[in-house]
C-alpha cells in the first residue's frame, strides 16, 4: 500500500466505518460498545424537529449563499478587472474578511451585534432607527438572516477573488472583436465574460455548496444554533448531541446522514453540471467527431 | 461561503476513530502506571490552573509525599473546560487518571455502572460521616463513590448600591416581593436581572429554582430514580416560571447573552453595574473579578440573597438548589489514592481551601475560614437547609438534562409550553430506561 493510501485508510476511511458503528449503537462514551440498537438511533435523528429544521437551516444557507453571493461577487469581480485607481487597495479590502480565522470573524460580530451595547445597535440609533428587543442573534425570526449576511461578509471575497482570477483567462482577442463589432461594455460582459467564465462560476458553486452542508464554527460562535433552535445546522446538531450530551450512538447516526446528504448533492452536482468542465479535450473532441459522423 | 475543510462529521468521526485507536493502544500500558521504581505513583487531575490555588495543591502533594515516602503524586492542573474535555477522552480510552473530579448524579451512576470509579464507603467511612448530607449527590444505592470537597447553592446574586438607587430596602422573601422589587428596580432605570440564556443552563436554573418550590422533596427524589415525570408540580413549575419571564425582568438580548464569557455576558453584565442582579451559583464572585478591569467585581456591593419562596407550592422555601464537586477516584487506582483523597477532605486541608477562596468547604470543621461575607452567608443557607438538589441536569445526566435544557430555554423563547418542558424531558428520559 503506498503512503498516501495508508494515510487515507487510517484518517479518513477507518473513522467514517467508526462512525457509522457507532451509529448503530446507544453508547454514553465510555465502557464497552454492547447496547446494539440496529438503526434506533436513525429513526431518532429523523423524527427530532432539531434536526429536521436543522437541515432547512442548511438548505436556506446553500441557497441563500449562492443566490446573494454569486451576483454581487460577480458584479464586484467584473468592476475590479477594469483599470481603475486604488484597485489593489480594494481587492484586499474585499478579500481580507476571507483570510480572517472565522472564529475571530465570529467573536468580532458576536461582539458588534450585540443588542443595547453593541455597535451595531448603537449605528442604527444615531439614524432613529431601534434594533430588534432581543438583538439580531437573539430574535428566532432574524437570527438565521443575521448569520447568512456575517457569512456573506466572511465568503464573499473568495467569490471575487476566484472570478477576477478566471476573468483572466477570457482571451483580450475576443474582447477586441467584440469591440470593433460595435458590441456594448454590457453586451460583452453578458454574450463573452459570463459564458467563459462558467466554469470557475460551477466550482465556486460546488465549494460554497459543500461549506454552507457543513457550516457549523460560525453558528457555533454567533448563536450556538440558539435562539431556540433557529439557527442549528447539521454539524451544530451532532456536536450538541455528542460532546454536550453524551448522546454518541445519536450524534454517530447524524454524521452518517451528514455524509450522505453532502455525498450525494456533491455527485448529483459533479454528475449533471461539473461534467463539462471535467471532460478532456480529447473526450469532447471524440464527442465532436461521433456527432459529425453521425450526421 | 465555502470552506475546504472536511466538516465536523468527519472530525467528529475521526476524533472518534483516534480515540478508539488510543482505546485499543491503552490496554497494554496499565501496569507500568501504579509502581516505577519502589514507588507508587498517582495521577491527579484538577482544575485549579491559577494562584493561589495551583501552589496550594502543589503544597499539599508535597506534604502527602513527606508523610508516604513511597508516593509520587503526578497532578495535572488544568483548564476547567480542557479537563472536562480530556477526561471526557480518557474515560473512552479507559485510562482515567487516579483521582478526578466527578460532578455526581447521573453522570456518576453512568461512571458505576461502567465500572470505571471506585467505592469508598467503607475505606473512607469516617470522613463521609463528617461530610454529612453533602455527599448525598455522589451516592448510588447507598454507596458512597466521591468525596464532594466543595459545594455551593444557587441564589441571586445583587449589587447593593443599585439596590439602595431603586429604594429597596431588605432582600425579597417571596416572588410577591421580588416582583416589587423587579418594579422599583424598572422605574429606577434600571435593567433588574441578566440571564445568560444563549448557554441554556442558567436559564434553566430558573425551572430548577421553581420545581423546587412547587414540587414536594418526595417527588423530587421519586423523580431521579424512577425517571417519571408525571406529577402536575412540573407543570406548575413552567407556568411560575412563565409569570417570571411575563414580568420581563430580564436584560435586552438574554435569549443569546452567554452565561460568563466576556463584559456583555450575564456575570459581566452584573460586574460592571449594568444590572442589579442574576441567578447563579457560589462561583459567581471569582467569575465577576475575572471579568471587570481591577480584578475585584462588585466589590464591597456584592450581596446574596436565596430564591424566594413561591406561594402555594409544594416545595420547602427553605429547600436549595446546589451542586459542587468531589473527589472520585477510579476503579484501577492504587489504595493509596484513597489515602490521598481522604487527606485532601481533611481538617487542615479544607482550612486552607477555604483560606485561598478556593471553594465552599465541605468540612464543617473548615466553614468558619470562609471570609467572605457574601459567602459565609451562602454557607449559612447552605449548612441550614433541609434539603438541597442537586442541579437537575447534574442528576438526571447529560442526555437527559441537556434535553430539559434544551426545552427550558425554549420556553425562555415563547417557543414552548410548560407541558413541552415535561414532555421533552420524559422522552429523554424514557430514552434511558
Amino acid at each position: 500500500m503506498t503512503p498516501a493510501l495508508a494515510l487515507m485508510a487510517v484518517f479518513v476511511a477507518w473513522p467514517v466505518f467508526t462512525a457509522v458503528r457507532f451509529s448503530l449503537y446507544k453508547w454514553k462514551g465510555f465502557g464497552p460498545l454492547s447496547n446494539f440498537v440496529g438503526l434506533d438511533n436513525y429513526k431518532l435523528v429523523l423524527q427530532d424537529d432539531a434536526f429536521t429544521s436543522a437541515i432547512v437551516h442548511n438548505l436556506i444557507i446553500v441557497g441563500g449563499s449562492i443566490a446573494v453571493q454569486l451576483p454581487l461577487g460577480l458584479g464586484i469581480a467584473l468592476l475590479l478587472n477594469r483599470k481603475m485607481w486604488g484597485q489593489g487597495v480594494l481587492r484586499t479590502i474585499i478579500f481580507v474578511p476571507y483570510v480572517l480565522a472565522e472564529v475571530i470573524a465570529g467573536v468580532v460580530w458576536f461582539q458588534l451585534l450585540q443588542p443595547q451595547y453593541g455597535t451595531v445597535d448603537a449605528l442604527l440609533g444615531k439614524v432613529g432607527l431601534h434594533g430588534p428587543e432581543q438583538g439580531f442573534l437573539g430574535t428566532p425570526e432574524y437570527a438565521l438572516w443575521t448569520v447568512l449576511a456575517v457569512l456573506t461578509w466572511k465568503y464573499l471575497g473568495l467569490a471575487v477573488i476566484l472570478f477576477l482570477a478566471g476573468l483572466q483567462s477570457v482571451p483580450e482577442e475576443l474582447y477586441e472583436s467584440a469591440q470593433l463589432d460595435g458590441a456594448s461594455w454590457w453586451q460583452v460582459q453578458r454574450k463573452i465574460t459570463i459564458p467563459l467564465l462558467g466554469p470557475t462560476i460551477r466550482t465556486w458553486c460546488f465549494l460554497s455548496m459543500i461549506g454552507s452542508l457543513q457550516l457549523f464554527d460560525m453558528v457555533w460562535i454567533l448563536t450556538g444554533g440558539g435562539p431556540a433552535n433557529a439557527t442549528t445546522t447539521m454539524a451544530t446538531y451532532l456536536v450538541e448531541q455528542g460532546t454536550k450530551s453524551h448522546n454518541y450512538g445519536i450524534a454517530g447516526a447524524a454524521s452518517v446522514i451528514l455524509f450522505v446528504i453532502a455525498f450525494v448533492m456533491a455527485i448529483t452536482y459533479q454528475f449533471f453540471v461539473l461534467r463539462r468542465d471535467t471532460l478532456d479535450d480529447s473526450r469532447k473532441a471524440s464527442r465532436k467527431s461521433r456527432k459529425e459522423a453521425v450526421r | 461561503m465555502a470552506r475546504k475543510t472536511r466538516g465536523a462529521a468527519v472530525l467528529a468521526a475521526l476524533c472518534a476513530g483516534v480515540l478508539l485507536t488510543t482505546a485499543a493502544c491503552g490496554g497494554s500500558d496499565s501496569s507500568d502506571k501504579s509502581s516505577s521504581g519502589g514507588k507508587t505513583t498517582i495521577t491527579w487531575w484538577h482544575n485549579s490552573n491559577n494562584d493561589p490555588g495551583k501552589s496550594y495543591y502543589e503544597k499539599v502533594a508535597a506534604d502527602f509525599e513527606k508523610t508516604h515516602p513511597n508516593v509520587d503524586i503526578k497532578i495535572s492542573a488544568m483548564q476547567h473546560e480542557d479537563m472536562l474535555t480530556k477526561l471526557d477522552a480518557a474515560f473512552q480510552s479507559g485510562d482515567a487518571p487516579d483521582i478526578y473530579m466527578e460532578r455526581g448524579g447521573g453522570e456518576l451512576a453512568d461512571h458505576v455502572e461502567a465500572g470505571l470509579t471506585k467505592d469508598l464507603s467503607k475505606d473512607a467511612a469516617d470522613v463521609i460521616s463528617k461530610l454529612g448530607g453533602n455527599v448525598a449527590g455522589w451516592q448510588v444505592d447507598g454507596k458512597t463513590y466521591a468525596l464532594p470537597f466543595s459545594m455551593g447553592v444557587v441564589g441571586f446574586w445583587y449589587n447593593k448600591s443599585l439596590f439602595a438607587k431603586a429604594g429597596i430596602t431588605g432582600t425579597p422573601k417571596t416572588l410577591d416581593e421580588w416582583f416589587s422589587d423587579i418594579d422599583k428596580l424598572k422605574a429606577a432605570g434600571i435593567t433588574p436581572v441578566s440571564v445568560g440564556a444563549g448557554d441554556k443552563w442558567p436559564a434553566a436554573h430558573y425551572w430548577y429554582y421553581t420545581a423546587l418550590r412547587q414540587c414536594s422533596q418526595d417527588v423530587l427524589q421519586k423523580a431521579v430514580r424512577s425517571l417519571d415525570f408525571s406529577d402536575q408540580c412540573f407543570v406548575k413549575a413552567g407556568d411560575t416560571l412563565k409569570d417570571i419571564i411575563a414580568k420581563k425582568p430580564f436584560n435586552a438580548g438574554f435569549l443569546s447573552t452567554p452565561a460568563q464569557s466576556g463584559p456583555t455576558s450575564a456575570s459581566g453584565l452584573l460586574a460592571t453595574g449594568k444590572v442589579a442582579m442574576e441567578l447563579a451559583g457560589h462561583w459567581e464572585p471569582g467569575v465577576m473579578q475575572g471579568l471587570t478591569a481591577d480584578k475585584k467585581g462588585l466589590g464591597e456591593d456584592t450581596g446574596w440573597f436565596p430564591f424566594p419562596s413561591v406561594d402555594g407550592g409544594a416545595g420547602d422555601p427553605a429547600a436549595q438548589l446546589g451542586g459542587g464537586d468531589a473527589w472520585g477516584v477510579s476503579e484501577k487506582a492504587p489504595a493509596v489514592a484513597v489515602d490521598f483523597v481522604k487527606y485532601l477532605l481533611s481538617d487542615e486541608v479544607q482550612t486552607g481551601f477555604a483560606q485561598n477562596d478556593m471553594g465552599l468547604p465541605t468540612n464543617p470543621a473548615a466553614t468558619s475560614a470562609v471570609k467572605d461575607p457574601a459567602l459565609a452567608q451562602l454557607l449559612q443557607v447552605r449548612d441550614s437547609s433541609p434539603f438541597i438538589q442537586l442541579y437537575f441536569d447534574t442528576a438526571f445526566g447529560t442526555s437527559i438534562g441537556n434535553a430539559m435544557n434544551d426545552s427550558i430555554a425554549l420556553l425562555f423563547a415563547g417557543k414552548a409550553s410548560s407541558q413541552d418542558v415535561v414532555d421533552a424531558t420524559q422522552k429523554a428520559a424514557d430514552q434511558e430506561k
